[in-house]
């Protein structure tokens, strides 16, 4: 069965919105939260295919992008003890 | 970065999960300005827009890179490897018979260091799931309407490749220097949203 995040021709996510001039973060905490994840895989608290897997289990389309991110990184500190 | 002064819940939780980190000694915030600052400044769409230009006004750079991407970008100053992991690039060329767009549709595969941060419709399911099925409609949304004769190829990044479309020279432009073309070039003309 196909992970949630597998959405290769899934028909419902409605239509395509592109902001103009978007900004690279959306808020303050979003680049933390990159640099973060960044921070961690570099020191080896888990690696990057250990980050992937963990948005993708844990992952909502109801959630924004660095929500997912946020909620991927959590997930693996708590899995290894470290919070 | 260090001043933050957004009252949201997650941001709360984010400053909150820092502190934690940083206590145990597996975090500084140094770092993460660090971290930041190369994300910010050296991943930026110009790298692609340079590689463009230099594609367009030099055959020989043009047939390496088409070849063997990864070995061509050093022309430039440019790599792969400023990120996690090293990624192999491919670079798809337009022509007239062929449009290629980029997507990823298992997450967010993009090349970062070429085309800068991404934007947040790439990582849409929207757009993820609707590309790969129905392009010419993705496309259109994005204001480009290619001919019926025009074959659409969709080419979908992973963890260990990525893509970067090298779209076709304007008509036009013979009198350019290569500064003056890569100014032409734009973010989503690398992605396949947009002609150039």
């Amino acid at each position: 069965m196909p992970r949630i995040n597998d959405v290769g021709g899934v028909d419902g996510f409605g239509p395509v919105v592109e902001e103009l001039d978007e900004p690279p973060f959306h808020a303050d905490w979003e680049a933390h939260v990159m640099a973060m994840n960044r921070a961690l895989i570099r020191r080896g608290v888990y690696n990057l295919d250990e980050f992937r897997d963990a948005v993708e289990r844990t992952m909502s389309h109801e959630s924004s992008y660095y929500e997912n991110w946020f909620r991927a990184i959590q997930a693996l500190l708590e899995e290894r003890g470290v919070v | 970065m260090s001043d933050d002064h957004d009252d949201s819940p997650i941001a709360a939780r984010v400053r909150e999960l820092e502190a934690v980190l940083e206590e145990k000694g597996l975090l500084d915030p140094r770092e993460l300005d660090q971290v930041l600052e190369a994300f910010t400044h050296r991943a930026s769409p110009a790298n692609g827009f340079r590689v463009v230009a230099r594609a367009w006004t030099d055959e020989g750079f043009r047939t390496r890179l088409l070849e063997n991407a990864n070995e061509a970008l050093p022309e430039l100053g440019l790599s792969m490897g400023g990120g996690l992991q090293v990624q192999r690039l491919h670079v798809v060329e337009n022509t007239e018979d062929v449009h290629n767009v980029l997507v990823c549709t298992l997450c967010s595969c993009y090349p970062l260091s070429l085309l800068g941060p991404s934007p947040t419709w790439y990582k849409s399911p929207a757009y993820r799931a609707k590309v790969v099925s129905h392009p010419r409609e993705v496309l259109e949304q994005f204001g480009l309407t290619l001919p019926e004769t025009t074959r659409i190829e969709v080419w979908d990044a992973n963890a260990e490749s990525r893509y970067m479309v090298l779209p076709r020279r304007p008509e036009g432009t013979g009198d350019l220097t290569e500064a003056e073309l890569a100014a032409l070039v734009t973010r989503n003309g690398l992605i396949g949203t947009a002609a150039v």
